[in-house]
């Protein structure tokens, strides 16, 4: 009877909506990160309609970060306290990396023509900087705030996994939102991504359980592996197909170029639920659990009720914007 | 420096940064509203082409004001943890409600505002606009009723030494919060007239007398003259207030450090905190009793009188007189500027220089301010509830603090000489293109 007590149930949702968030921003804001990273691989031309096909996303993908990151300070007020002061230069990096970023993509077009170039520059290091940022936090996360120098580079070969995943489903926007030239390089860009992709949820998959034995009872102890089996299993098929996928797009009449977008959702989404497994009920590793953490349960559910009203008109006026903007990206423009 | 120090500088530049762009977009974004309907009403393209102009450093000004809104968020753990430890219950759901309610609402119709025009009727364009204005406005509606209840906190009760709601409404509608939010309300419009005015006033010295210019520079001086003496008055009645629940910030921005009946408004002085008495004064005999008392021997409570609870003087003190100064050469030239151009139809081009010169006003008044009442709450993070260095994070080392804060500051300089650079390019550029005038557009696609 316990888990119908609030302060029972209401830090399992917010860890919930805390989730939705992350994942939101992590697919969301991903893709333009990504598209901002490959853009280092891109003709001027083609970098004008890489950026149109983000222009009207990108603040609102970054808000799911806002809401993430506010859910964790105003659910989990010690955690947030706790997690961001031990990793507080890579937040610090990170921040730089997505102001940098931001106002790259305003001044660009209305600087001056002869610096544009610079804020190109700009607007890629910052997609980089902030990615990688973001990468060795969650490096950092998995191994409980450690610091060594074997921490350190596990951190940053996350980091660099983060980039590529971020690649892949930045790659799969492009191949959705373009066509000719610019398409068919996205397709072969999305190629290399995948692998980086599957070495990065390999390496993470591994390293996890091996050191920290409570995720590692977690997932190979019987029957538990035999429920959680199909978590890799549909990983390693769903690569698979996206590989196979990947190698006929373009297709002439452009079928299938949702499919690898709508591949890279899915394997954030499984990639997700595998760390969220590992790691509950905690939400600091092996330190605070979701209930230790969470603030009173009357602030909880003031805080539930405006999201249970004002989360369903976000999801249908983001569908709403989404559909203004639906197709084959044209030159953006104020006009 | 201590980490303590150091974490309220960093926290304070980013905030101070951050004000910059929001106290522009606030109004900025009605008055692009009120330019999309003027023109619905005349069909007269002037101010379709002011809409478009303004839009961009809307833009501009947006991405500005969400990046560093984005650190906001994160600073508000990595340099004061204690603070949502101790009233996270209370703050917590006030900064839900505003991201919820706001944030993402002016995200995602900025897009259609800014990209959207050829792809939604004219009629969901406007409404676009409307939702984007009124989502910044709900966001400083938010931001606000939290800093205000962190000046005067109510409806709260402490149960092992944290916070716990007892009344939302109370919380909500907390003494300070009417006054406060007026007040910014109107530092924005300021900020916003000031800057449509400046600009408009540069490119009609530049040679660039078209309509629409002309219509934005009426338009700027017109709502700043009307602004500024409304804002003086409320400013006034914020004082009233501030004295009301806390003497200590009226006594540091006056600087009386003696209780006294008839005390003098003070137009200049050097506090020194180790003697505890002003250096040098110059004032006008019971001026500061009127004001604030409205009674020429009033009495004024003295910082001797606080047992050592007052904040910093000469900072408070300073920053309150730049921000009146600053407010008295905006009524000044503003009511100047609106007889002008109300006499003759066009500026001259003395009144045009002034307005460039004023053109960033309201980002001084607006920062000393929000200096003036902030440092005004120290020692409290929370006015008799927390004090800011018991907020601290105790575990992140100075030098840690140090090297990220040289970062921002580096960021934040480029970036402030960037924005001013941009905004007068883009006037400049306006002159060459608005030669050759712009389409009508047609209504309704």
């Amino acid at each position: 009877m316990e888990i119908f007590t609030n302060s029972q149930w209401l830090p399992l949702v917010f860890m919930g909506l805390m989730g939705i968030s992350i994942l939101a921003y992590v697919i969301l804001d991903g893709y333009d990160l990504g598209v901002g990273i490959l853009m280092s691989q891109a003709s001027d031309e083609e970098k004008d309609k890489m950026i149109a096909s983000i222009g009207p996303f990108w603040d609102a993908n970054e808000t799911w970060l806002v809401l993430g990151a506010g859910i964790l300070l105003v659910a989990f007020p010690i955690a947030h306290g706790v997690i961001l002061t031990a990793l507080y230069l890579p937040t610090a990096i990170m921040l730089g990396g997505l102001i940098l970023r931001g106002v790259s993509f305003d001044f660009r077009a209305k600087a001056n023509a002869t610096h544009k170039h610079l804020w190109d520059n700009v607007f890629m290091s910052g997609s980089l900087i902030t990615t990688i940022a973001q990468g060795y936090m969650l490096g950092l996360y998995i191994v409980g705030f450690e610091h060594t120098l074997t921490t350190f580079a596990f951190g940053i070969i996350s980091g660099i996994c983060l980039a590529a995943g971020y690649c892949f489903v930045g790659a799969g926007w492009l191949i959705m939102k373009t066509e000719d030239i610019l398409q068919i390089k996205a397709v072969r860009w999305g190629r290399i991504a995948l692998w980086g992709t599957t070495l990065g949820m390999g390496v993470v998959s591994l390293v996890t359980p091996l050191i920290n034995p409570r995720i590692f009872d977690k997932w190979f102890s019987i029957p538990n592996f035999f429920i959680m089996l199909p978590i890799p299993l549909i990983t390693g098929a769903l690569i698979l197909t996206l590989e196979i996928t990947l190698r006929k797009l373009p297709h002439p009449n452009d079928h299938y170029c949702w499919v690898p977008f709508a591949g890279a959702v899915a394997l954030f989404l499984l990639g997700f639920v595998g760390l969220a497994y590992s790691f509950f009920p905690y939400i600091v590793p092996d330190k605070i659990t979701i209930w230790e953490a969470a603030s009173s349960p009357e602030s909880l559910l003031i805080i539930l009720i405006g999201a249970l009203i004002v989360l369903p008109c976000i999801i249908v006026y983001t569908v709403f914007a989404y559909r203004v903007f639906w197709g084959k990206v044209k030159d953006l423009s104020y006009d | 420096m201590d980490a303590l120090m150091l974490a309220r500088i960093q926290f304070g530049a980013n905030i101070t940064f951050h004000i910059l762009f929001p106290s522009i977009t606030i109004a900025l974004g009605w008055m692009l509203l009120f330019f999309k309907l003027f023109y619905g009403k005349t069909r007269d393209i002037k101010w379709m082409n002011a809409y478009k102009f303004w839009v961009k450093i809307f833009a501009l000004c947006f991405a500005l004001g969400v990046v560093s809104g984005i650190t906001m968020s994160f600073q508000f753990g990595t340099n004061w943890p204690g603070f949502m430890m101790t009233v996270g219950n209370i703050a917590g759901p006030l900064l839900a409600y505003e991201v919820l309610t706001a944030f993402f609402l002016e995200a995602t119709f900025l897009g259609i505002m800014l990209f959207g025009f050829s792809k939604v009727s004219n009629r969901i364009h406007t409404l676009a606009t409307f939702l984007v204005a009124g989502g910044t406005t709900l966001s400083a509606f938010w931001i606000i009723v939290l800093n205000s209840w962190m000046h005067t906190p109510v409806g709260f009760e402490m149960i092992d030494g944290k916070a716990h709601a007892t009344s939302w409404l109370e919380i909500i509608f907390n003494p300070s919060m009417p006054y406060r939010l007026v007040h910014m309300m109107f530092a924005s419009g300021l900020t916003a007239s000031f800057l449509v005015a400046g600009v408009s006033s540069y490119r009609f010295l530049r040679g660039d007398k078209c309509a629409s210019v002309i219509a934005a520079l009426k338009g700027g001086v017109y709502a700043a003259a009307i602004i500024i003496p409304l804002q003086i008055f409320v400013g006034d009645m914020h004082g009233l207030n501030t004295l009301k629940y806390q003497p200590a910030k009226i006594a540091a921005m006056e600087a009386v450090w003696e209780t006294q009946e008839g005390a003098p408004l003070l137009l200049f002085a050097f506090p020194n905190k180790e003697k505890r008495r002003n250096d040098v004064e110059i004032g006008i005999p019971k001026l500061a009793s009127l004001i604030l008392t409205h009674n020429l021997n009033g009495k004024i409570k003295g910082l001797n009188d606080f047992n050592g609870n007052h904040p910093p003087v000469a900072p408070v003190f300073f920053a309150f007189r730049i921000m009146v100064g600053t407010g008295i050469l905006m009524l000044l030239i503003s009511w100047l500027s609106a007889w002008q151009i109300k006499k003759t139809g066009v500026p001259k081009n003395w009144v045009a220089i002034l307005l460039v010169c004023m053109t960033f006003s309201g980002w001084v008044a607006t920062i000393s301010g929000w200096y003036t009442t902030e440092i005004g709450r120290q020692p409290w993070l929370v006015n008799g509830l927390l004090t800011t260095a018991t907020a601290a994070a105790s575990n992140v080392s100075s030098s840690m603090i140090s090297s990220t804060l040289a970062m921002y500051l580096m960021l934040y300089v480029t970036l402030i000489c960037c924005f001013i650079s941009v905004v007068f390019y883009l006037a400049r550029k306006a002159v060459v293109t608005s030669s050759n005038l712009i389409k009508p557009i047609e209504g309704g696609m």
